[in-house]
């Protein structure tokens, strides 16, 4: 039962072969078991969850379910969930219960969905192993030495791990489709403004899109069907009509034009991921695609690009956890000053303390026009370069991280390292494109990773491209061993 | 040297909280004096992951007092983050404008003493969201804080510095502040804290062309607070530049118990607030349709109402003023002369009316502490008391007494004058008996009067009016008299 799709579960409950209550309580059993091993969620949610699959399979029975009514899903710590703690991976955030949900979860409670906890991930979702977590680091399902990715690593290992078939994620410079090509399942970012940002702890405002890590793009769109949709609560979400994304899913590849990022090709791609990714530019071949080779001169630009904007927007939107209202306070402060200080010294981890210096910095009196100014100019350019490629190509294909999995540890002494795993994902959250990772094969037996970026508000083409690749491969149904029972 | 060869430099900054019923971001209700804390929703306390929408009623009264003041109105205007750390400062920011603000480049025009017109540039008005409140009375070593005001929407508006004396500051604060009521987007309670304003105050060498360096006051809650803050701080600057000091650049705030400034930060201690576009909120966009729309809804300003009573009433430019004050005093001026006789009513009719309501009405007003909309006399009522002035059927000096009756026992003119018997005498018999009883009683005061002593005329007034109980009419009686006294004795 746990090796299924969301969509082969949902055709499971309607035919009543298994109940909600069956299929719950074995996925919190499963994931409460596996929690030594992988550390992939922060808190489970087992009373409500059972109370939850409890009514779903009452209106299963009464004929009066939703599509997803029963199915399961785990949401990233980040995502405000009612009467749940909420912690953001933080000690910030420790004692934090939300008193809202976030309009990503009220929108799938609503279409029936069962929570089954809260997924770990890196501190305010700064990191790309999962290792700045307060709640300690994810580990790979492929190999516990290794890290899953960040910041949604959680997500993406319980999804690998068949804890859920689902997980809620978010993605600022990558954090959906890194830890996704990481683990070996299936993640979309959505263009910026597809899915509402209401209820997401906020880390950099202007590129944080949530989004999905399921097995499949089918059940991938599946779910986009009802998370994503105007939101009169977020201003930057998009007032344009939402597709049956699972409508076009079947339509033919024949005369896709797929651009092919040259600097995706660089010198720090792994041989055996490139590999990889031209085995399935070759699939795509067969598949009746034409491949171009596309050049986004700016795109080199992204990581100095992105380490200018995401920390200054960073820095002013974590100035609300100073102690006074809610979350971490310190132990008898002596004056407003000493609250403050305290509070945050202790209450943040190293990561996101680096981030928030680094972002006040670059927006100081005097530097502004240097760094935030001029790296906001940088990143018209990067749209610009998207733009005149989608001009004359469908999608544009590449690897998703130059490496797969690596050891935990390698990595969080060099900053610079570790952001450098971003290097190919940032780009889409510059311009706002939706993107999305699928695995597409492995190296040294760790799964790679297939990038396919899309023009802004084109995801049901995206899960076309990747759900067409799905049907000839069998790469998303590879279970790690250890998790394969 | 004498505070003569100094130039005063004035640029207010006013702070106009703007009379919506929910707040700049969020739908929490506005109205002041709700208990801590009552009117903060999870976005106006910062909880993680809120967000903030853009209120629409905001931004119409924003370009409905740009266009007030004649200014451009940006087509693209940008929210800004200006980041710092306060406890009633929930974010952590405060959500305002800075690059590219809603309204720039208007001006209003104010009256000097000398009647002179003088134009004060407004450099540009933008809108903010107000912080919350702390509270440090009776809870000990704890500071308590109440965010019912955090979110409430503001409008800055900006001045130049054109104003040179306090008297100026003022004329320019009373201005504004008569706008904003008049277009009714700011209910203009200085004590709630409604309407405020922070003076930036810098002297000079008379005929020096730069600015000398200006001290940012603080805490100003009253038009008589601006003209002694003001004072106060100039020749505060005075005193320290003619004893070879220098003016820092700083804040201060103005203590109104003890009639002075002090200094509250240096510029070295100012805040780097980081300013930066505020990625929740896309771009504010206003077109041109919205633009002549709102425009299409504005009230008569004031300055427009005031030359308008002058030109079509006959009102000097003096009681122009006074009645255009206010947009009701002025709606309650014109209901008055219209309903003394005709609409529109005659110079005479109209002046009438200028003269009880900025006289009398205003005096009652004044001394129960009653705003123009809670007269105990209505207009038509005013009205109906003018037209027994204006037919003759009492006098001036009746008509206070009515009037005064009218304002205590809320009856009408007519059953007063009627119940009292004050009808005015104009009977030119009734009249000339009075006159001739008089004049029999005092021999001594006629003799005197027809031997050059001209001031007793005024006796025989009094005591002719005495006689009747002050109703005669004054024409009649003074013409009858004359020719009483002047005729010899038969």
């Amino acid at each position: 039962m746990f090796k299924k799709t969301l969509a082969e579960l949902a055709r499971g409950l309607r035919a009543k072969e298994f109940s909600s209550v069956e299929l719950t309580r074995a996925l919190l059993k499963r994931i409460d078991e596996s929690q030594p091993a992988l550390n992939s969620v922060i808190s489970i949610t087992a009373d409500s969850a059972m109370a939850a699959a409890a009514a779903a399979d009452g209106q299963i029975a009464a004929g009066t379910a939703k599509p997803l009514t029963g199915l399961p899903v785990l949401h990233k710590d980040i995502f405000c969930t009612k009467g749940v703690r909420t912690t953001c991976g933080s000690r910030m955030l420790d004692n934090f219960v939300s008193p809202y949900d976030a309009t990503v979860v009220a929108r799938l409670r609503q279409a029936g969905m069962i929570m089954l906890g809260k997924a770990n991930m890196d501190e305010f979702a700064m990191g790309s192993s999962n290792e700045t977590s307060y709640f300690g680091a994810v580990k790979n399902p492929w190999n516990p030495a290794l890290v899953p990715g960040g910041s949604s690593g959680g997500s993406a290992a319980a999804v690998a791990a068949r804890l859920t078939p689902m997980a809620t994620a978010t993605d600022t410079g990558g954090s959906i489709r890194q830890p996704a090509a990481l683990c070996g399942v299936t993640g979309i970012k959505p263009t910026y403004g597809r899915v509402s940002r209401y209820g997401m702890i906020a880390f950099a405002s202007s590129l944080d899109q949530a989004g999905i890590i399921a097995l499949t793009a089918e059940d991938a769109a599946l779910v986009l069907n009802v998370m994503a949709g105007f939101d009169p609560h977020d201003s930057t979400s998009v007032d344009a009509p939402v597709p049956d994304y699972t409508a076009t899913l079947g339509d033919s590849l024949q005369g896709l034009r797929i651009g092919i990022i040259q600097q995706f090709f660089d010198a720090g791609l792994d041989p055996a991921v490139a590999a990889a990714v031209r085995a399935a530019l070759a699939v795509y071949e067969q598949l009746g695609a034409t491949l171009v080779e596309v050049d986004l001169p700016a795109l080199p630009l992204s990581v100095p690009t992105y380490y200018v904007v995401a920390p200054a927007e960073a820095s002013s939107n974590l100035a609300r956890f100073d102690g006074v209202r809610f979350g971490y306070r310190c132990q008898d402060p002596v004056n407003l000053e000493d609250l403050y200080k305290r509070s945050r010294g202790e209450g943040f981890g190293a990561e996101v303390k680096r981030r928030i210096m680094t972002g006040t910095y670059v927006l100081s009196a005097g530097y502004y026009d240097a760094y935030y100014l001029k790296a906001q100019r940088v990143r018209q350019l990067i749209a610009q370069d998207f733009a005149r490629a989608f001009a004359n190509v469908d999608v544009l294909v590449g690897p998703t991280t130059p490496t797969p999995a690596f050891a935990l540890g390698a990595k969080t002494a060099d900053p610079i390292t570790m952001y450098l795993n971003d290097i190919y994902t940032i780009g889409a959250n510059m311009a706002g494109l939706p993107a999305l990772s699928i695995p597409c094969g492995f190296a040294a037996e760790l799964p790679v990773g297939l990038q396919i970026i899309g023009a802004h508000f084109a995801e049901a083409r995206l899960l076309n491209v990747a759900h067409q690749y799905q049907l000839a491969t069998d790469w998303h149904r590879r279970v790690p061993l250890v998790w394969a029972e | 040297m004498s505070t003569n060869d100094w130039e005063t430099v004035i640029g207010l900054e006013i702070h106009a909280q703007l009379a919506t019923r929910s707040k700049i971001f969020s739908g929490s209700a506005t109205a002041y004096g709700a208990s801590p804390n009552a009117q903060a929703n999870l976005v106006d306390l910062g909880y993680p992951g809120v967000l903030p929408v853009l209120n629409a009623e905001v931004v119409r009264m924003a370009v409905m007092f740009g266009l007030a003041v004649g200014a451009s109105i940006a087509p693209r205007s940008v929210f800004a983050r200006k980041n710092y750390f306060y406890p009633d400062l929930p974010k952590g920011y405060q959500i305002s404008q800075f690059e590219l603000p809603i309204v720039s480049q208007g001006s209003l025009d104010i009256v000097l003493d000398d009647g002179e017109r003088k134009r004060i540039g407004i450099t540009r008005a933008h809108l903010e969201e107000d912080a919350g409140k702390s509270m440090h009375e009776g809870l000990g070593k704890f500071t308590g804080i109440d965010l019912n005001r955090a979110g409430t929407p503001l409008v800055e508006i900006v001045s130049e510095p054109d104003m040179r004396s306090a008297k100026e500051a003022v004329a320019y604060l009373k201005k504004v502040h008569t706008l904003v009521r008049y277009l009714e987007i700011c209910d203009g309670n200085m004590q709630e804290g409604s309407f405020r304003c922070d003076a930036n105050v810098s002297v000079r060498k008379r005929g020096a062309s730069e600015f000398g360096t200006r001290a940012e006051i603080k805490n100003i809650n009253s038009f008589r607070y601006v003209e002694k803050a003001i004072n106060y701080e100039v020749a505060r600057q005075i005193d320290l530049l003619e004893s070879g000091g220098k003016v820092v650049q700083e804040t201060r705030l103005y203590d109104p118990d003890e009639g002075e400034t002090r200094s509250m930060r240096s510029k070295e201690e100012a805040n780097d607030y980081r300013y930066f576009p505020d990625p929740d909120l896309l771009p504010l966009e206003i077109d041109q349709a919205y633009i002549d729309q709102v425009r299409a809804s504005l009230p008569e300003l004031p300055d427009q109402k005031a030359a308008r009573f002058s030109s079509s009433y006959g009102l000097s430019d003096y009681d122009a003023g006074v009645l255009t004050a206010g947009r009701d005093l002025a709606d309650y001026f014109e209901a008055t002369a219209a309903a003394i006789a005709s609409s529109p009513p005659s110079a005479e009719h109209a002046k009438l009316a200028a003269n009880w309501v900025s006289g009398a009405l205003a005096a009652a007003l004044n001394a129960n502490n009653l705003e123009i909309t809670a007269s105990r006399i209505s207009a038509p009522s005013l009205a109906a008391l003018l037209r027994r002035i204006a037919d003759n059927t009492i006098s001036g000096k009746i008509a206070k007494d009515v009037f005064e009756e009218m304002w205590t026992s809320g009856r009408e003119a007519d059953a007063i004058i009627e119940s009292k018997g004050l009808r005015q005498i104009t009977d030119t018999g009734a009249i000339e008996r009075a006159i001739d009883e008089v004049i029999a009683k005092s021999p001594a005061q006629l003799a005197d009067y027809r031997a050059g002593k001209d001031k007793l005329f005024g006796y025989f007034v009094g005591q002719v009016m005495k006689a009747t109980g002050g109703k005669a009419n004054p024409a009649q009686l003074n013409e009858l008299l004359k020719a009483k006294l002047i005729a010899s004795p038969d």
